[in-house]
Parts: structure tokens; C-alpha cells; sequence
């Protein structure tokens, strides 16, 4: 266990675009672990709920299995070994038919057991593979897939003073541990990987994706070699990992911090490392002497579980579209760049609801993804809104784009008539309405209303004739400050234009 | 007949004619067992309240005319790794002194649904580690033919309860021989199911691969009445087996006639004691009067019985005890204690005794880095090998037969200092439980006036013809009659 971390190395806040690169010195290899929570009713060997885990009062989610009384056995819980089926499948994995679990043995106060029920020599699903697509360079990259296996998640322990406290209402929740090989070279690789991981689980409907809720966990493999060279040189193990923030920068951190080593002639010392997020450094935990013999062995209160090629195919129709499919369709039918597809898959709710809004609105799927990538966006953020529960119906979102494409508002108005729509949950032809936003593109009232700017502004009228052409913008002013910023402005333009002509040739 | 004495079977007729009360019954146990056990002390917890609760239920339920079943009423109690809901249990080991379990093992449930009277809890060799019941952190067990002599172990505590009547029947626990050794010693008839026949949920697990529950009672009639509540798939304990359930007692009285009895010939090596192996081929011989065919066999590995036996339950038993760390039930040795490692050092130092120590350290040991392949997976290799031996035997008789211990009774404190001596008592009832096949162990003479007992061994699921054969060897034999002096 660890006791009084140090912190090692410099102290720094690293900003993710500043990581090595610079100099090309050296090349990262990032391997992740990634710990996703499954979401089964039950837990992963008994009937207590999984589903409340993080809400219920502490220690009300509790039985004989899961708080490991003498003489409790475990139970497997089929939904969860679906659902691991379900991930494995749609990583390309190879889908084991015999399957074993196995005891990991450490004594720890979170594992009520003293050991925690894993998978080891055989998972259910290893040999698979990713593509992810890095930003900004624009470039599709595979990560190998070497496992994904079934084991139960450990208590919650919170520390207060002297003492900890043990909630075993998370002890035995599902966990699937998705291992990929060190196939990732940059801090944005790593990102574009755990993000697509987290979609991908999102899309299969077995994990909320929620971080804060602690459902995705990630361990980064960190070592660095000379650019070019292909060995595996002493890596860092940085454990949990709770967030995008605090993976990429324990990533970049750890990358400076070793790369610096080796500039200085040092050597990097196999370890396992937490990570500091208020100080921004990788503390050291346990030494490679330090570590854990973990003694697996068959567990031997469970039987080998058979997957039988029957049941993995049936689970394989149930797969859902993923989002590297969704996103090639968002290219082919809506004319988006991989970019801006990519952008919208990320979220399972945000492309659910582009393709609403979509089906829903006349115009075309390019300006609705402008208006949701633009605007929208900004309000979600600047509101801290939660996608999974957006408050504009992807109707009103419709109605508004056809309004503006329309033009029977202009794009000024459509972004005011959108602001209400966050605050007041109003439909947008009502905003329009109520506060008078229609475009004006009557033309005889727009005639009225240029007759009396010129008849009003001889000096100016003459100046334009005179080839003073800046004036027509100023005149274009006046139609809107007379309109009050309703008039269309193609029509007006053409109006005032068709005025001044005139005028010329009077 | 003092009460206290009847079989199952007799104390059934009894009761379902409303002869006798459970009421009547228990109470005749409950004092039996208050003037007799303070000589033998076979039991950890006598559970008197609850056991007079229980048998005034059964009472009602005969009384108005509810479903009976042939444990109705009948006052009955387990080794102390059986979790019992509100009663003590403690696996004789001080870390679970006062450990009160708050759910039921589920042979205890089915027993309850049979209407059984819960009794109490019996001594045992500490976490079912020992065969003398010398390691009981609590207090040593005495042989109610000898209180000189051990009653064996690890279930000591149920074998000389039922040799003493303090009880109808006991549920021991087999690991390797832990049921039959102390049958033998006691002159109990001791069944140890094939391993997943009866469910384990709430069995103190020592060996998850090898631990099976089973009856220890006056013969193989009552333990088949036993079985049939107790066997069958639980949705709790994964490796319990679906196999339907056969009625046990009506294949009893089928004809043995023509049965093939195999002779393990490696089981009657140098060693064995003269008196012993003498009752063995007495018995042999009344298994030919009964028309059976007798056959030579060979088990070629049983030399790797014992190794491969505790290899793998050095490193199972390693695991299994590490939830005893004093932060959620049992003893906790906080005082001093300046961190969780501190705890854990403190609860399991004071908690365990010498023989759990050592062979949790000899688990830690075989599974670590570097000797697992060498220990423990070899041992898993050479634990098939068992198994086939089993299969072939299996293909030239329907049963074999041999001697359950290669003594009798040894003297009290005769092995204590040397651990080595104690494993190999055990030498003719290990190989059972790596290859998970049934056995019964019957009485069949004496030696020097202790008890002899043989073990019957069957292949997987075949508990219903080991228990025809016994039920045969009974009806024409009567050591299993024989009572010690002290009832």
C-alpha cells in the first residue's frame, strides 16, 4: 500500500500541445488500461444491485458475497459476460471459447477477499484492434487490441484524518479491463484511443461513460526511445487515472520527465506511479521490487465458463452501429468532412441528435451541423448542459435552421431567437413572433424607406455619385437602423442600389 | 432404549406414530449431551433455545397434520465451518471465536425445511486442518471408545457425538478423509459425497476443489435418509452439480448380488496395522457371501495422492483464509495497530495457530512467482492423473473397498510434534478428493478394541450403490450396532 508518497522529478504544469516533439529526441510508447464499470442490473457475482452503486448510502448495496463473509461464493452474472462478449466483438476481438476466472491475491482493505476475482490466462476476448484518428494530423492509426477481460470492481475507500472509510456497495460491480498493446507514440493518440473506447462502450449501451462518477479509469504504460528506434525501453506505470484531463497530462508529464532523464544520462527505474493532479506531478508508489506477486490461480469456486460460437454469434447481431461506421455514413450522406463527423460521434447523444434534427428540418445537414458544432455548442458549454439531456427538442433546433435558411430571420436574429430557446424553452416561430424578429423584405415598404434616406441625405447621395462608394455601406446602415436590423439585406441592397441609379440619371 | 440413542430411522417411526415429541426427543439429547460432553467435548456450541424453538415447530407440523419428512423433528448438529444464522460459528480457530454468521449455509437451510432440530456445533481441527482434532484452538476432542485416544479429524468433534448419541446424525465435511478418518476412529458410518453433489454455500471453505459436505450417522441407512435432503443443485454454489437427484432410500434394499468390488492393491501396503487389515479381509469376505465379485485392481499414482493433495491445499487454503483480516467480522487486534498492515499482522498472528500458519505460508509459497509451475500446476497435472486412475479402475468393478485408515485410534498428543506422521494417517482417503469420487466409510471389526472402519469408493454421482452396498454389509454385519461404553 502506499505509504507518503514523494513527489519525483520536477514540478510542472505541462500544457498538452508543448510535449517533446520539439526537439524529436525522443518518441513516446503509451500503452492504456482501461477499467470500464459494465452496466448490469446486478453485480458481477451476486444479486445486489450494480445500477446505484455510486448514489445509494454507503454500505447499503452489501450481501454475504460481497463483503466476502466466511462461506459466501460467487455467482457469475451472465448479462455481464454479454457484455464483455458485446465490447470484445466490437473491438475486433477474437472471442475465447473457454474461459477461466481467476484469484489475484492482495491484501488490501478495499478487497474484501483478500483476493479479487479475474480473468488471467484465459479472458474473453484478446488479439483485437482500433482505428483511431488523431487531431490535428488528420490520419488514421490502428491500436492493437491484446485483451479485454471480465473482473469485479474493489471497495471505495475515503479517507478522512486518520482514519479510512469502506463502502462495499461498489465491491463486485462488473469491471471490464480492456488492455491495449504500446501502440500509441503521441499524448493526442492516447486521448483519440480513450475517447474512442468511451464512445464505443457508450454506443454498445454497457457503460454511462460518466467520468466523475468514476465508471472509466485508465492506467497509462509509459516509456520513451529514441525517435525511429523500435525497442521497448523501462516503462512507468501511472494508476488511476480518473479522467481525460489527468491521462493526458500524467501522460505529457511523464514523457518530459523521463525524456529528461535520459538527456541528463540517468536511467528510468521500472515503477509504479500515481499521479498528483493538484501538483501536476507522477508520484512513486511501489518499486518493481516493491511489487505485488499476485499468485493467480483458477478460481476454483467457478467453472470454467464456456462462450460457445452460438451465443458470441447471436450476440453479434445485437451490435449496434460504432461509431468509426457512423461516422464514414455522416461523411457519405451528409457531405461532413472525417473532421466534423468525428466531432459529432464522440458523443453517442450529440450525433443522435444531428441525425434528428436533420430528418426533421429542410435544410441542408452541413448547415445543421454548422449551427450545432457553432452556437449551439457554445450555449451547451457556456451552460454546462449535459448532452445526454439537451433542453432544445431537436424539432425547435429544425424549425430554427429553416427559419434562417429560409431567410425569414437573418442569421443575427436566429442567434438571439436561439439564446431564448435555452433560456425559455420557447419554439422558435413563437420567439420570432412574439419579439417581431421576421425578416422585412417587402419591397414597397423597403422602397418607402430608401426614398426617404436619400431625400434626407442629398450630401451623402451626391458624394456617392461622385464615386465615394464607401457611402453605400453607411446608406446600408441607415436601412437598418430605420428597420431596425429586420430588413433583408439582399433585398435591401438590391433596392438601394436599383435608388441610386436612378438618382444618377435624373 | 434411552431416547437420545434411537437412529433416524427409529426415532421417525417413533415420531410420525406420535410415540415420542421432537420436544421429548431434543430435550432427552440436549440433557445427554450436558452430562456426557464435558467427558469428550465434541462440541463448540450447544444451542439449546434454539433447538427447543425448533422442535416445538416440528411438534406443530405434526400436530396439525403438515408435510413430514423423515428428519421431522429429529435433533441433529454440524462441524463448526457450517454457517448457521445466529448461532456461533467458529471453524474452532480464535479468529472467529465469536464470529455469528448472518445467513445460513444451504445444507442448514434444507435441513430446516426438513424440519431437522439444530442441536449445536461441533469441535474440529482448526479451518478442517488437522486429523486428530488436536488443532482445535478451543480444546481437544476425546474418543468416546478411549478418552485416551483421539476421536481423528478434522470433522473429531461430529464423528464422536454420533458415536456418542449426542445427536441422530452429524453433517462433517470431507476435505481429504475428514468425514471418514474420524468415522473409522469412532465407529461411525461417514459418506463423503462427490465433490459437488451438495451444495457448499456457507461451507467455511478450506479446499473450494475438494471440500464436500456429507452425513455421519449410526449407518448407511440414515445417512441415505440424510443425503436426500441435502443433495442437489443450489444456484448459489456454481459447482454444484444439475445431475438429478436418484431416491436413495429406495435403491437401499437392491440385491448386491453379482456387484464387482475392486481391491486397490496399493492400498494394502507395509504398515497398515495387523488388526486392521485383518477386519478389512474379514469384510471382503462377507461382501463374497453376498454374491459379490471380488477383483484385484491397480491405482498406480495413490503414491501421489498425498503430495498433490497438499500442494493444492497449501495454495487454495492460502487464499481462502485471507479474508480473515480482522476490518469486518471476527476477532480484530486493533490495540497498537499504527496502520491497516499493523491489523492485519496483529488479527491474523493472534487469530490463527500453528498448523493454519504454516500451511498458509507453504500456499503464499507454492503459488508465488517462479514455483507455481513447479508446485502447483504439476500437482494439477498429477491430480488428473489420480482422476484416470479412478476411470480405469471404474471400468473393471463397480466399487472398491478398503481400509479408510491404515490404524485405529492413536493415543492423544501420540503425533502432535510432528506434523509429517499426522499427514500420512490420511494416506488412504486423499486421493479421493482431487479425483471428487464418493466414499463411504463403514465400521467392520476392531483392532485391539478400538473401532476398524472400511471405505467403500464409488465413481462420480454412484453415492446411491455405495450406500446399497453398505446398507447390504449392514444387514448382514453388526459393528455398526456397537455402542462405547460411556452411552
Amino acid at each position: 500500500m502506499p505509504t507518503n508518497p514523494q513527489p519525483i522529478g520536477i514540478s510542472n504544469d505541462l500544457q498538452l500541445s508543448k510535449i517533446p516533439g520539439d526537439k524529436m529526441i525522443c518518441e513516446p510508447v503509451i500503452g492504456l488500461e482501461i477499467h470500464a464499470e459494465l452496466q448490469t442490473k446486478s453485480k458481477m457475482f451476486c444479486g445486489c444491485s450494480a445500477v446505484y452503486s455510486s448514489t445509494s448510502e454507503p454500505n447499503t448495496l452489501i450481501c454475504p458475497v460481497c463483503t466476502a463473509l466466511p462461506g459466501a461464493m460467487p455467482v457469475v452474472n451472465q448479462k455481464a459476460v454479454e457484455q464483455a462478449i458485446l465490447v470484445g466483438l466490437a473491438l475486433n476481438c477474437t472471442i475465447n471459447p473457454m474461459n477461466q476466472f481467476a484469484r489475484k491475491n492482495y491484501f488490501y482493505p478495499d478487497l474484501p477477499k483478500g483476493y479479487q476475482i479475474s480473468q488471467y490466462t484465459l479472458p474473453v476476448a484478446s488479439d483485437g484492434w482500433l482505428d483511431i484518428f488523431e487531431e490535428p494530423m488528420s490520419e488514421i492509426q490502428r491500436v492493437q487490441i491484446r485483451r479485454a477481460h471480465l473482473e469485479e470492481d474493489t471497495a471505495k475507500l475515503s479517507h478522512q484524518g486518520k482514519y479510512a472509510l469502506v463502502d462495499y456497495n461498489r465491491a463486485g460491480v462488473p469491471l471490464l479491463e480492456i488492455v491495449s498493446e504500446p501502440d500509441m507514440h503521441t499524448v493526442e493518440a492516447t486521448l483519440a484511443y480513450a475517447t474512442r473506447i468511451r464512445a464505443i462502450l457508450r454506443y454498445l449501451g454497457v457503460n454511462s461513460g460518466d467520468m466523475e462518477k468514476g465508471v472509466l479509469r485508465f492506467e497509462a504504460n509509459v516509456s520513451v526511445r529514441p525517435a525511429g528506434s523500435q525497442e521497448l525501453r523501462t516503462r512507468t506505470e501511472i494508476k488511476n487515472l480518473n479522467s481525460f484531463r489527468a491521462l493526458t497530462r500524467a501522460c505529457a508529464y511523464e514523457i518530459q520527465r523521463q525524456t529528461q532523464l535520459y538527456e541528463s544520462g540517468s536511467t528510468i527505474v521500472q515503477e509504479t506511479l500515481g499521479w498528483d493532479d493538484v501538483k501536476g506531478v507522477t508520484v512513486s508508489q511501489r518499486s518493481k521490487e516493491e511489487a505485488h506477486d499476485y499468485r493467480y490461480f483458477p478460481e476454483p469456486d467457478l467453472p470454467p465458463l464456456e462462450i460457445s460460437r452460438e451465443w458470441a454469434e447471436q450476440i453479434k447481431t445485437g451490435l449496434p452501429e460504432l461509431p468509426e461506421a457512423r461516422s464514414q455514413r455522416f461523411v457519405s450522406e451528409f457531405g461532413l468532412t472525417i473532421k466534423e463527423a468525428s466531432l459529432l460521434i464522440s458523443e453517442k447523444s450529440l450525433a443522435d441528435y444531428f441525425e434528428r434534427t436533420v430528418s426533421l428540418s429542410k435544410s441542408p445537414a452541413k448547415v445543421i451541423y454548422n449551427w450545432i458544432s457553432g452556437e449551439f455548442m457554445r450555449f451547451v458549454n457556456d451552460l454546462g448542459i449535459d448532452l445526454d439531456h439537451l433542453p432544445i427538442p431537436a424539432g425547435n433546433l429544425a424549425e430554427l435552421v429553416d427559419l434562417a435558411t429560409g431567410r425569414i430571420i437573418n442569421d443575427n436574429s436566429a442567434k438571439l431567437v436561439l439564446k431564448d430557446m435555452f433560456e425559455t424553452g420557447q419554439a422558435p416561430k413563437a420567439i420570432v413572433e412574439a419579439k417581431n424578429l421576421a425578416q422585412v423584405s417587402d419591397e414597397g415598404y423597403l422602397e418607402s424607406v430608401i426614398a426617404r434616406i436619400l431625400s434626407e441625405n442629398p450630401k451623402e447621395v451626391a458624394s456617392y455619385l461622385a464615386g465615394k462608394e464607401a457611402v453605400f455601406q453607411w446608406m446600408m446602415g441607415q436601412v437598418a437602423r430605420l428597420t431596425r436590423g429586420k430588413a433583408d439585406p439582399q433585398v435591401a441592397r438590391q433596392l438601394l442600389l436599383l435608388a441610386l441609379e436612378r438618382a444618377k440619371n435624373k | 432404549m434411552e431416547l437420545y440413542n434411537l437412529s433416524i430411522r427409529a426415532a421417525h417411526d417413533l415420531i410420525s406414530k406420535k410415540q415420542v415429541s421432537s420436544l421429548e426427543l431434543t430435550t432427552a439429547t440436549l440433557e445427554h449431551i450436558h452430562n456426557t460432553d464435558p467427558h469428550i467435548n465434541a462440541f463448540v456450541t450447544v444451542a439449546d433455545e434454539l433447538a427447543l424453538e425448533q422442535a416445538r415447530q416440528a411438534d406443530h407440523r405434526l400436530q396439525i397434520g403438515a408435510k413430514v419428512t423423515p428428519l421431522t423433528g429429529i435433533p441433529f448438529a454440524v462441524k463448526d465451518c457450517i454457517s448457521t444464522k445466529a448461532v456461533r460459528t467458529t471453524c474452532s480457530s480464535k479468529i472467529l471465536e465469536n464470529y455469528i454468521p448472518q445467513y445460513n449455509a444451504s445444507v442448514i437451510d434444507r435441513l430446516a425445511d426438513a424440519g431437522a432440530v439444530l442441536v449445536g456445533k461441533h469441535n474440529m481441527d482448526e479451518f478442517g486442518m488437522g486429523s486428530s482434532c488436536e488443532n482445535s484452538a478451543f480444546f481437544i476432542t476425546h474418543n468416546p471408545w478411549d478418552l485416551d485416544r483421539v476421536p481423528g479429524g478434522s470433522s473429531g468433534g461430529s464423528a464422536a457425538a454420533v458415536a456418542a448419541s449426542m445427536g441422530a446424525f452429524a453433517l462433517g465435511e470431507d476435505t481429504g478423509g475428514s468425514i471418514r478418518m474420524p468415522a473409522s476412529f469412532c465407529n461411525v458410518t461417514g459418506l463423503k459425497t462427490t465433490y459437488g453433489r451438495v451444495s457448499r454455500y456457507g461451507l467455511i471453505a478450506l479446499v473450494s476443489s475438494f471440500d464436500s459436505i456429507g452425513p455421519m450417522a449410526r449407518d448407511a441407512y440414515d445417512c441415505a435418509t440424510v443425503l436426500q435432503a441435502i443433495a442437489g443443485q443450489d444456484p448459489h454454489d456454481a459447482t454444484s452439480l444439475p445431475a438429478p437427484v436418484p431416491d436413495y432410500l429406495q435403491n437401499l434394499e437392491k440385491p448386491v448380488k453379482g456387484l464387482r468390488l475392486g481391491i486397490p492393491k496399493e492400498y494394502f501396503q507395509a504398515g497398515m496395522e495387523p488388526g486392521v487389515e485383518g477386519s478389512i479381509r474379514a469384510a471382503i469376505r462377507t461382501f463374497e457371501e453376498l454374491g459379490m465379485e471380488i477383483r484385484e485392481v491397480s491405482l498406480p499414482h495413490t503414491k501421489f495422492g498425498l503430495p498433490v493433495y497438499y500442494l493444492v491445499l497449501f495454495a487454495e487454503a492460502s487464499a481462502n483464509l485471507a479474508r480473515f483480516d480482522g476490518t469486518r467480522f471476527g476477532l480484530s487486534v486493533t490495540q497498537g495497530a499504527k496502520n491497516v498492515i499493523d491489523l492485519y499482522l496483529q488479527t491474523r498472528r493472534a487469530g490463527f495457530g500453528p498448523e493454519v500458519k504454516r500451511r498458509i505460508m507453504l500456499g503464499a509459497y507454492v503459488l508465488s512467482a517462479g514455483y507455481y509451475d513447479a508446485y502447483y500446476l504439476k500437482a494439477q497435472k498429477v491430480r488428473t492423473l489420480l482422476r484416470q486412475d479412478f476411470d480405469a479402475a471404474f471400468e473393471q468393478c463397480d466399487a472398491l473397498v478398503a481400509p479408510t485408515c491404515p490404524t485405529t485410534a492413536f493415543k492423544l498428543g501420540e503425533k502432535t510434534d510432528d506434523p509429517l506422521t499426522m499427514y500420512l494417517s490420511d494416506i488412504y482417503v486423499v486421493a479421493t478428493n482431487p479425483a471428487g469420487v464418493p466414499s463411504l466409510s463403514l465400521p467392520c471389526g476392531f483392532s485391539n478394541g478400538m473401532p476398524v472402519g472400511m471405505q467403500l469408493i464409488g465413481k462420480h454421482l454412484s453415492e446411491d450403490l455405495l450406500l446399497q452396498i453398505g446398507h447390504a454389509y449392514q444387514s448382514a454385519t453388526d459393528w455398526h450396532l456397537k455402542r462405547p461404553a460411556i452411552v
